[in-house]
C-alpha cells in the first residue's frame, strides 16, 4: 500500500467491475438491501448515499455464500446434520460444527465466485496493488442483530492479497456455524437453508488518528452532544481498550466543544509490515497531544450529525482520520440502543396553566 | 413569628452527613484593634451566641469589600425588601426573609427555610394567589414599575439642596410659613433614607418572581440536556434591548460621533477626561456639537456605577468620567479601521431563535416540546424585568441617594463636625442624624456644634479598620453546613448550592493542585497575564489583553471588556450581566470561582478555559 495515498472511491472501482448478485459495490446498495448485503453492507451503502465519505469496498452477497454452501451441500450434506442436531447435546454440536467449518475453510469457492472476488478485490485495489482490506461478516437476520448471534464479531484487518481475501470470506462463512450460532438457532428451530452471510471487503485506512463517536451521550443519554473519543493510530487500540482516548463534548446545536480530557495515550497501533497490526510506543510529547484539531472536531461531529439525520435516530460510529491526507472516514455506523431501549419518563409535561411550572421551584426542590 | 431551623431535622436523620462545617460565627475573632469600629455597626447585625447554630455564608457576590458603617444602609434595606417581599408580599412556600450580620466588615447571610408541610401548603395557596397575578399580568405590572420607578428617581431628584441662611428668607416670614430652614435637614434627611428603603422594596418587588420563571426553564433543559451548558440556556433566554446595555452603546455612539465631527484625534490614549474635555471646547462648533451629545447620553445612561452600586464610592461615570472616556480611543480606533462596533442584535435576535428551535427539535415527545414551549415563554416574558431592573435600582436611584448623602457630609464638614465631607460615610445613618440635629442646634442657638472631637476619633479608629478587614481573609462560609440547599432565594441570586459549599470547604486541600474551579461562563480558551483587581479603584491598572480577575464581575465594567481578553470571578453565576457581556464580546470567562483572588498572583500567567468553568495557574 501507498502510505498517505488517498483512498479511492468505489464509484472508480465500478467502472471495472459492476455490481452483481455475487458481488455488489457500496454505493449501488442501502439499508433495503440488508436481505443480500446484510446490516453492515447495507449500512455502509447508506452512510455513502448520505454523501458521507466511507473507505471504498465491495459486499460478497448472500448469493455467493448460498452458491458455496450449496455446491458443499451437494458434496456431502451439511445443512441436514445441523438440523438434526440437539442443542442441548454440546460434545456432537461441537463435533459436528467442527467438521463443517473445517470443510468450509478447505473448499474453495465455486470458480464463476471465486473470479468475481478476485476481480472486485483487484479493481478496488486499482490505485495500490495489493492494497491491505477489512474482511468483516456482515450478518442478514434482525436475529443477527443480536450480539449471541454468530459471526457478528468476525472481522479480519489488514488483509492482503487475493489467496488471504479469500481465506478471510470463508472464514467469515465458516463462524456461522460456530457452537454458540448453531446452538441458537437450534433453539430457535431456525431453518438451514434461511441461513446466509454476506461478507464486506473494505480498504484499510491507515489511520493518523481513529475512534468512536457517539451522536447521544453514552453517560447521560443527552441527545444535544456529540461525543467524539479518539487516539493516534488505529481505531483498534481505542475498541480494545489498550489504549485511554482523549474524549471531548461537543454541543450539536452551538459547535463549542464543551468538554476536553486530553489522556496519555503511551501507544499507538499501526500497521505492520507485510500485514497486521503492531503497537508502537510514542513520546510524551505527542501522547499527550490531542489526537484531533478542533477543526478536525467540529468536522466530525457534523458527519455524524449528517448520519444520525441520515438514519432518524441517533448513532454510535466508528471513524477514522487517514495518515497524510487528513481526509475523515466513516467505518461504521450503527443504531444507539443503549439510552433508545430505555423507557423514559418525560422530563416535564405540559400544564393547564403555564404559571404552574413555577412550584418547581417555588414548591422546594426535593 | 416562629422560628423556623435552616435544616430539616427529619432529613437530617435520615442521611446523616460528614460533620462538614465552616468556623462557627463566635469563632470568628473581630481583628485586634478594630473592637469599637465593629461595635459601630447596629446590635442588630452582630453576630450572637445562638447564630452558631445556622449556616451562614459571606454575601461577597453584593458586598466584597468591608463596608464602611453608613453604607450598611444598603443591606438593612435591601433585606428588609427582600424579606418582605418572600415572606409577606408573595409568600414563597418554602422560605421566608435572609438574616444578615456583619463581622469584620463582611456581610453574612442565612436564609429562614419553611420546613412544615401543613405551612408550606398554606403559603403555596397565599404564593398561587399573588405570584400567578404577577405572571399574568407581567408586562402591564413591569411598565407600571417603570413608572413608578421614574416617579421615585424624580422625587429623589426634586429633594432640594441643604441650606441654612443667615436669616430666614424674608418671603418666607412675610409667607408665614412658620417653619424655619434647620428643620428641613432633617425631613430631607429622612426622605433621602425613606425614599432608599421604598426603591428596595420596588427592586424586589419581581425580581424572584422573575428568577424563578428563569430557574424553571434553566432546570428544565439540565433535565433534558443533561450536557447542556449554563451559558446556552442563558443565550436562550437573554434579552437586547435591557437598559444596562445602553450606557456601553451611548459611548460608542459618542465614538462614532468623535470620528464624524472629525475630533477623533483629540481621543488619545493617557489622556484624562478633564484635558479631552478641554481640547473639545477649544475645538468651536464640532466641539460643541459632541458635548452636547455628550449631555444626551449623560441624562440618563450615565447613571452607572463602576461598581455594583451598593458601596457610596462605586461612583457613577456621571461623577467621574475617567472609565467612559478611557473606553472611548478604543472604540475610535475600531472604528477608524473599519470595525463594526454595532452589537448585532438582528444577528443576535437570530442565534437565540436558532437555539431555541433546535434544543425544542432534539426533545423526545411532543409532550415535553409543549412544557417546554411554556417554560420557555414565560422565561423570555420575565427575563426583561431581571436585566433591566438593576439599571434603575442599583444604579441610577443608588447614585442619587448616595449624592445626597455626600451633600450632607459638605454641610457636616462645613459646620467643623467632619474635617472632610466623604468621612460622612464612616458614620451610621444613626450617627448621622445625631450630627444634623447637632448642626440644627448650633443655627438654632447660635452655638457651636459639640461633635467634632468624638466624631473625630470614631472616623480614624473606622478608616483603620476598614483598612485591617480588608487585608483578613474572611471564611466563605461560617456554621454547620445544611445537607442540602433548598432556599431558592439563595440557589437563584447566590448561585449557591451544596455542591459549592463542599468545593469551598475542600478548598485548602486542592489548594496545591494548579486548577480552579467554577461556573463556565462564557465559551473559549485564553492564556494570558492575570491583572488581580480587587476594588474598582483599581481598575487603571488593567492593560490590552490581560486577564481580569476580580472577587464579583461587573456589567457596567462593560466597557472593560474591549480591553481584557478573559475575566475571572470568585462569585457570580452563569446567568449574571458579567456573563451575558463576556459573551457579548466573545470573551472566555469563568466565574464563581470562590477563591481566584485569593489563589492567583498579580501578573501571574494563567489560562482560562470559559467552557470548562476551569482556571489554570502557569506559573
Amino acid at each position: 500500500m501507498v502510505r498517505g495515498a488517498s483512498l479511492r472511491f468505489s464509484a472508480e472501482a465500478r467502472q471495472l467491475v459492476e455490481s452483481t448478485d455475487t458481488i455488489s459495490w457500496f454505493a449501488d446498495i442501502g439499508l433495503g438491501d440488508r436481505p443480500r448485503v446484510g446490516g453492515k453492507g447495507g449500512s455502509l451503502g447508506e452512510l455513502m448515499k448520505a454523501g458521507i465519505d466511507v473507505p471504498p469496498g465491495f459486499v460478497v452477497c448472500t448469493g455467493a455464500f448460498e452458491a458455496f454452501i450449496r455446491a458443499l451441500d451437494a458434496e456431502e450434506p451439511l445443512r441436514a446434520p445441523i438440523e438434526a442436531l440437539d442443542p442441548n447435546n454440546l460434545a456432537s454440536v461441537g463435533a459436528v460444527t467442527k467438521a463443517i467449518r473445517d470443510r468450509i475453510l478447505r473448499a474453495a469457492m465455486p470458480t464463476d465466485v471465486e473470479d468475481e472476488v478476485q476481480t472486485a478485490y483487484a479493481a478496488l485495489c486499482a490505485d495500490a496493488p495489493n492494497a491491505p482490506v477489512a474482511v468483516r461478516s456482515s450478518a442478514t437476520t434482525e436475529d443477527a442483530e443480536d450480539a449471541s448471534f454468530a459471526g457478528l464479531q468476525d472481522t479480519y484487518l489488514w488483509v492482503i492479497g487475493g489467496d488471504d481475501v479469500s481465506t478471510m470470506i470463508r472464514s467469515c462463512w465458516a463462524s456461522l456455524y460456530s457452537v454458540e450460532s448453531v446452538c441458537y438457532r437450534r433453539r430457535h428451530d431456525f431453518p438451514e437453508k434461511n441461513v446466509a452471510m454476506a461478507v464486506v471487503v473494505q480498504r484499510m485506512v491507515d489511520a493518523r488518528t481513529a475512534g468512536v463517536m457517539f451522536t447521544r451521550s453514552p453517560t447521560t443519554g443527552d441527545r444535544s452532544v456529540v461525543t467524539i473519543e479518539g487516539a493516534w493510530g488505529l481505531g483498534s487500540a481505542v475498541v480494545s481498550g489498550e489504549v485511554t482516548p482523549d474524549r471531548w463534548v461537543i454541543a450539536k446545536l452551538t459547535d463549542e466543544i464543551t468538554v476536553r480530557d486530553i489522556s496519555n495515550k503511551h501507544i499507538k497501533q499501526a500497521p505492520k509490515k507485510g500485514g497486521g497490526v503492531e503497537d508502537v510506543e510514542l513520546p510524551d510529547e505527542s501522547a499527550r497531544a490531542p489526537s484531533l484539531s478542533d477543526q478536525e472536531l467540529i468536522k466530525l461531529k457534523a458527519i455524524g450529525q449528517s448520519a444520525e439525520k441520515h438514519y432518524g435516530r441517533p448513532q454510535d460510529i466508528e471513524w477514522a482520520v487517514e495518515n497524510g491526507t487528513g481526509k475523515l472516514y466513516l467505518l461504521q455506523s450503527r443504531p444507539e440502543t443503549v439510552w433508545s431501549s430505555k423507557e423514559e419518563a418525560p422530563v416535564a409535561k405540559p400544564q393547564s396553566d403555564p404559571m404552574k411550572h413555577v412550584m418547581n421551584i417555588f414548591g422546594g426542590r426535593r | 413569628m416562629t422560628d423556623y431551623p435552616i435544616q430539616d431535622p427529619k432529613r437530617t436523620n435520615e442521611m446523616p452527613t460528614k460533620s462538614a462545617s465552616f468556623p462557627k460565627p463566635s469563632s470568628v475573632q473581630i481583628a485586634p484593634g478594630t473592637e469599637a469600629a465593629q461595635a459601630a455597626y447596629p446590635y442588630y447585625m452582630q453576630f450572637a451566641p445562638e447564630d452558631d447554630e445556622r449556616f451562614w455564608f459571606y454575601n461577597s457576590m453584593h458586598f466584597p469589600e468591608p463596608m464602611h458603617v453608613f453604607d450598611m444602609v444598603t443591606a438593612e434595606a435591601a433585606y428588609c425588601a427582600l424579606g418582605s417581599s418572600n415572606t409577606r408580599v408573595h409568600c414563597l412556600p418554602t422560605t421566608l426573609g435572609i438574616d444578615y450580620r456583619i463581622a469584620n466588615g463582611r456581610v453574612y447571610i442565612g436564609g429562614n427555610a419553611v420546613t412544615d408541610p401543613d405551612e408550606i401548603a398554606r403559603r403555596t395557596e397565599e404564593f398561587q394567589k399573588r405570584a400567578f397575578y404577577y405572571y399574568e399580568n407581567w408586562e402591564r405590572l413591569y411598565d407600571e414599575w417603570k413608572t413608578k420607578m421614574r416617579a421615585l428617581i424624580r422625587e429623589a431628584q426634586a429633594l432640594p439642596p441643604l441650606s441654612l441662611p443667615e436669616f430666614e428668607p424674608l418671603e418666607n416670614v412675610h409667607a408665614g410659613k412658620g417653619i424655619a430652614s434647620n428643620h428641613y435637614l432633617l425631613d430631607i434627611y429622612h426622605k433621602t433614607l425613606e425614599g432608599y428603603f421604598r426603591m428596595w422594596h420596588h427592586h424586589f418587588e419581581m425580581l424572584l418572581l422573575g428568577y424563578g420563571a428563569y430557574m424553571v426553564f434553566f432546570d428544565f433543559c439540565k433535565k433534558a440536556f443533561p450536557e447542556i451548558t449554563d451559558q446556552t440556556i442563558a443565550r436562550m433566554v437573554a434579552g437586547f434591548e435591557a437598559e444596562i446595555f445602553r450606557p456601553d452603546e451611548e459611548i460608542k455612539r459618542l465614538a462614532r460621533k468623535a470620528v464624524e465631527l472629525g475630533l477623533d484625534g483629540d481621543f488619545r490614549d493617557g489622556l484624562s477626561a478633564n484635558e479631552i474635555l478641554a481640547s473639545l471646547a477649544r475645538k468651536g462648533e464640532a466641539g460643541k456639537n459632541w458635548l452636547d451629545e455628550l449631555e444626551t447620553s449623560r441624562d440618563p445612561w450615565f447613571n452607572v456605577n463602576v461598581g455594583d452600586g451598593f458601596y457610596h464610592y462605586h461612583r457613577s461615570w456621571n461623577d467621574d468620567l475617567t472609565l467612559p472616556f478611557s473606553a472611548l480611543p478604543g472604540y475610535i480606533a475600531k472604528i477608524k479601521a473599519g470595525e463594526n462596533i454595532d452589537r448585532p442584535v438582528e444577528q443576535l435576535k437570530a442565534e437565540r431563535q436558532k437555539l431555541i428551535d433546535g434544543y425544542r427539535d432534539l426533545l423526545g415527545t411532543d409532550e415535553e416540546r409543549a412544557a417546554y414551549d411554556q417554560m420557555i415563554t414565560l422565561a423570555c416574558r420575565v427575563f426583561p424585568y431581571v436585566e433591566g431592573h438593576k439599571f434603575y435600582c442599583e444604579h441610577w436611584y443608588t447614585n442619587l441617594f448616595f449624592n445626597k448623602i455626600r451633600e450632607y457630609g459638605a454641610l457636616l464638614a462645613e459646620h467643623g463636625l467632619l474635617e472632610d465631607a466623604e468621612d460622612i460615610f464612616h458614620l451610621s445613618r444613626y450617627e448621622v442624624e445625631q450630627a444634623i440635629i447637632d448642626v440644627m442646634t448650633s443655627w438654632s442657638n447660635g452655638s457651636p456644634t459639640r461633635g467634632a472631637e468624638q466624631f473625630k476619633a470614631k472616623i480614624a479608629e473606622r478608616r483603620d479598620a476598614i483598612r485591617t478587614w480588608a487585608k483578613l481573609e474572611s471564611p466563605p462560609a461560617l456554621g454547620p453546613v445544611p445537607d442540602i440547599i433548598d432556599d431558592p432565594a439563595i440557589v437563584m441570586l447566590w448561585g449557591i448550592t451544596r455542591e459549592n459549599l463542599d468545593v469551598w470547604l475542600s478548598g485548602p486541600a486542592d489548594a496545591d493542585g494548579n486548577e480552579i474551579r467554577g461556573f463556565a461562563a462564557s465559551n473559549g480558551v485564553v492564556e494570558g497575564t492575570a491583572r488581580v483587581i480587587k476594588s474598582v479603584q483599581e481598575i487603571g491598572r488593567l492593560k490590552d489583553g490581560d486577564i481580569l480577575v476580580c472577587q464579583v464581575t461587573n456589567p457596567t465594567w462593560a466597557p472593560v471588556f474591549q480591553k481584557i481578553s478573559a475575566a475571572v470571578s470568585d462569585i457570580g453565576g452563569s446567568m449574571s450581566h458579567a456573563a451575558i457581556v463576556a459573551r457579548e464580546y466573545g470573551l472566555p470567562a469563568v466565574v464563581g470561582t470562590g477563591q481566584a483572588t485569593a489563589r492567583i498572583q498579580d501578573g501571574q500567567r494563567i489560562r482560562v478555559d470559559g467552557a470548562r468553568g476551569v482556571v489554570t495557574l502557569l506559573g
